[in-house]
């Protein structure tokens, strides 16, 4: 009996310890020595983990945001978030901001907060390099196009383009599948973001592959941050400054080298959203 | 929420589901069809029959689905130009179906064979006796039994094949994972209830599966 009583205090005991590191687990988070960062492992150019480096556009930008927010190199902690996970993510707190092509759309604004936006891109289509014949959505008619399941892009193409089923669309769970397929054959153009598509195109580095350049949707990427947060204006002044001082230039140029790809000019480096009170 | 009932009325959720269930019933019938086959060579008295059986059932039950379906549409289809139908999508369907069949197979070889090993071996003795060979003492007495006495792990096995069905997405079908991303990719704000909806969906598809095969397996067990 004694016994049994003895186990069963040690066991609270013990359970008490591990309850108490879960509470500051969580508090650390907030703490202010380190800023978590969800970003794409898998998209080069933007959001892609080499190893132990992280590189891109997107980390570009969350790095300089970082250092103006007043963090060091050594206190972010990248995390993958992958699209289907941002908004849950930021909602339970497990991120502090999220730099992964995020689109500002008004479904998203209604549970998280965004700032920014930091890039403006736009729906466009990858094809083989000696490809004349797709100029644009319209000219797909009879051809086969990859994109990833259940994006966007995917979505407008098959409701807005695919009208009489004449375009033979392919999901695939991520790029790389599409562009194995492009350069198989089976497929004649990938369609996604501007930008995104630049990243691979730089990745292939052959230069086998061209971005066609006549983008069809504005996609506004913002830093996706928790909802209430405090850290909007302070992020927007972060983005000014590395308008004005070339850095996001440079940024999109290491991205897309060798591609020859231009954002579009009217609305980048974009316009910022003011923050919610 | 009734916010979220006009995104779900946006969707076609039940159109998605359907697919699924066309991917479940035509892979279970090949499935079911070449794990019979299968199950026939491993208790067959040829030695290469039974190695050549097992060897598949090890081969595909240790290789995961997933593998198996992205070989199906990054392998069998660019490169080896398999293909099943002049139309485009409908291809990815039957080659969802092929790799959904072929992994299958290898679990319904083993949930028949262990129904076999429920059959005691005078049965075989008593029709070997009788002057019958292999096949038609398979076929007469050994099968029928042994599909009575399988009814459960073959359930079981169709329930994992209906779940799997999932895996379809991989290969560009239509289904309601895909679906599913789509409504979390434009839907931001309802993530939790979109899951659930469809987590809710495959409950209500499995759970009379599984209520069937537990009244048939205790309807038609052989009583000994």
């Amino acid at each position: 009996m004694r016994t049994t009583r003895h186990t069963l205090m040690a066991c609270a005991a013990v359970s008490a310890l591990f309850l108490a590191g879960c509470s500051s687990d969580e508090s650390t988070t907030q703490d202010s020595d380190s800023l978590t960062i969800g970003i794409k492992f898998d998209q080069p150019g933007l959001g892609f983990k080499d190893g132990e480096t992280y590189t891109g556009f997107d980390v570009d930008v969350a790095k300089y945001v970082a250092d103006k927010l007043g963090y060091t190199e050594d206190q972010i902690e990248f995390v993958e978030a992958i699209s289907a996970n941002r908004e849950t993510m930021l909602e339970g707190d497990q991120v502090d901001m999220i730099f992964a092509t995020y689109s500002i759309t008004e479904e998203r604004d209604q549970v998280v907060d965004f700032a920014g936006p930091y890039f403006v891109a736009g729906q466009d289509l990858l094809v083989r390099a000696d490809d004349m014949d797709i100029t644009g959505p319209e000219s797909l008619s009879g051809k086969n196009l990859c994109s990833v399941s259940g994006s966007t892009s995917a979505q407008r193409v098959k409701d807005t383009y695919d009208t009489g089923s004449e375009i033979n669309l392919v999901e695939q769970p991520g790029y790389s599948e599409c562009l194995s397929l492009l350069t198989g054959g089976q497929v004649d153009a990938v369609t996604t973001d501007d930008i995104i598509l630049a990243g691979l195109a730089a990745e292939e580095g052959s230069g086998a592959m061209k971005v066609v350049g006549n983008p069809f949707s504005e996609e506004r990427y913002g830093v996706g941050i928790p909802e209430g947060s405090d850290q909007c204006t302070a992020i927007n002044e972060a983005l000014t400054e590395m308008f004005d001082d070339g850095s996001w230039q440079e940024a999109i140029d290491a991205a897309t080298d060798g591609t020859g790809f231009v954002p579009n000019a009217d609305l980048n480096p974009p316009t910022l959203v003011e923050c919610a009170a | 929420m009734s916010d979220f009932l006009d995104v779900l009325t946006n969707y076609d959720i039940l159109g998605a589901y359907w697919v699924n269930i066309q991917l479940a019933f035509f892979s279970a019938v090949f499935a079911l069809l070449l794990g019979l086959v299968l199950a026939m060579m491993r208790i067959s008295p040829v030695p290469s029959l039974r190695g050549f059986g097992a060897s598949y059932v090890n081969l595909m039950r240790n290789t995961p689905l997933t593998v198996i379906v992205v070989f199906a549409i990054l392998v069998l289809w660019p490169i080896f130009n398999v293909s099943f139908s002049d139309n485009f999508n409908q291809n990815f369907f039957w080659l969802a179906v092929l790799s959904l069949s072929l992994y299958h197979a290898s679990f319904f070889c083993e949930a028949i064979r262990s129904g076999v090993n429920t059959v005691p071996v005078g049965q075989a003795e008593a029709a070997r006796a009788i002057g019958l060979s292999f096949l038609p003492a398979a076929r007469l007495v050994i099968m029928p039994q042994a599909f009575r006495g399988a009814i459960a792990p073959l359930g079981n096995t169709l329930i994992a094949l209906i779940k799997n069905t999932t895996v379809a997405a991989a290969a560009s079908v239509a289904e309601v994972s895909i679906l599913m991303r789509e409504m979390i990719e434009s839907n931001g704000n309802y993530v939790i209830p979109i899951f659930l909806t469809i987590a809710v969906g495959f409950v209500i598809l499995v759970i009379p599966v599984g209520m069937l095969t537990t009244y048939l397996s205790q309807k038609l067990a052989v009583s000994r």
